[in-house]
């Protein structure tokens, strides 16, 4: 299963955990806010190699029905699966707000 | 078109959200031994980039256990964790540590030596991003020559970092170590095909792995991938393992790319002058005549 974004708490001091964090892979925040260029994959170009699922350093490519898809609420727009991909199916756009 | 390299490593991610830079080559090491050794692995991260970028309460972006240390002692918890497991009944996991250049090569060379010598069986990765990046860019004990960080800067006498880099993989040799290796992010079938090999390893694992820091070294985020590429390609740093007492050369090219063009493409370099790389050139044709000497390869 795949870390998911959470609901945000607020929390006052006695309420934080003494001994560990919270469970593994509790995700709050997003990283989408970071990105000035965002990947799209074409779909029809994508040959389902997964160079770009193995290279992306935040791991937000995952493979569905042999094309990769992008989680962009993790991704940060490094723009390395673009460089990584050997068909050219992946083409950086700029960030739109 | 199934990719045989990522049919061998788990499908989840065990490092995932984290608040590393856009393109960080430390974090794609981290993610990428992770999803090699599999859920069953505990992770111990002293001070550096990827403890900073992975516990930001609430958000804890390890799927697996994972722990802070001190900045010296990775390689000790990793013997505790180890020792702890084992005399709890468990068998079936993988006890990893994750330190930077500087959390091996200066701060924790101690511990680690020391775990080296009892033969404890842990896997001990070091990504290296050749300075301390977290704290802001000072040069540590693995900073190449001619490097400009914040604590060797690049002025008109001295051209960035005087010291050649320690030779780390080589020192953990020395120690008679059951298995070590370098890797880099560049090659990850190279960097995972080390890694499964280390899990099946009994005694202590030591794996470099060259990580290019985008912020760092003064490279474009999307490039850091391809500079780990190049890095391997003109000869300044190579892939080899050490195992059974000797040394074993993975991948040798036919002919190094030039120097000059690995160096020009960082910021940290653009200082240098023609008879600095001439030097870096030379100390590469140096370390190779070397490993042709000493490394076999097949």
């Amino acid at each position: 299963m795949k870390p998911y974004i959470r609901e945000k708490k607020s929390f006052d001091f006695s309420e934080v955990p003494k001994n560990t964090s919270f469970e593994a892979g509790y995700l709050v925040t997003v990283n989408s806010g970071w990105r000035s260029i965002r990947p799209v994959i074409n779909q029809d170009k994508c040959v389902g190699c997964e160079q770009c699922y193995l290279y992306c350093p935040d791991g937000v490519i995952s493979i569905k029905n042999k094309k990769a898809e992008i989680d962009y609420d993790f991704c940060k727009g490094c723009g390395i699966c673009a460089g990584i991909c050997r068909v050219g199916a992946i083409e950086t756009e700029a960030e739109r707000k | 078109m199934a990719n045989k390299v990522a049919e061998s490593i788990s499908r989840e991610e065990f490092f995932y959200g984290h608040k590393a830079c856009a393109g960080c080559g430390g974090s794609l090491a981290v993610r990428i031994a992770l999803k090699s050794l599999g859920e069953k692995t505990v992770s111990v991260l002293p001070a550096g980039c990827m403890s900073a970028v992975g516990f930001n309460f609430p958000q804890l972006c390890f799927s697996n256990n994972s722990i802070i240390s001190t900045f010296a002692g990775t390689a000790s918890m990793l013997t505790g964790v180890e020792a702890g497991l084992r005399a709890k009944g468990y068998k079936d996991f993988t006890a990893v540590g994750f330190a930077g250049d500087g959390g091996t090569a200066d701060i924790g060379i101690q511990a680690l030596s020391g775990a080296i010598d009892r033969n404890d069986n842990i896997i001990y990765i070091c990504y290296d991003n050749e300075a301390y990046m977290n704290t802001g860019i000072q040069k540590s004990g693995l900073t190449p020559f001619g490097a400009k960080t914040t604590t060797t800067p690049a002025g008109k006498n001295i051209h960035g970092n005087i010291r050649p880099k320690k030779n780390m993989f080589e020192i953990a040799a020395a120690h008679d170590i059951p298995y070590a290796a370098t890797a880099s992010i560049g090659y990850l079938n190279d960097f995972i095909a080390k890694v499964q090999k280390a899990s099946k390893i009994q005694g202590t694992k030591y794996i470099h792995v060259i990580a290019p820091c985008p912020t760092g070294w003064g490279v474009a985020p999307d490039k850091t991938v391809e500079i780990a590429r190049k890095v391997v390609d003109c000869g300044l740093w190579y892939l080899a393992e050490y195992e059974n007492g000797e040394f074993t050369l993975n991948h040798k090219p036919k002919e190094f790319s030039s120097v000059e063009e690995y160096l020009r493409k960082q910021g940290r370099f653009k200082h240098l002058t023609d008879e600095d790389i001439k030097i870096i050139a030379d100390s590469r044709d140096k370390k190779w005549e070397h490993i042709e000497k000493t490394f076999s390869y097949r």
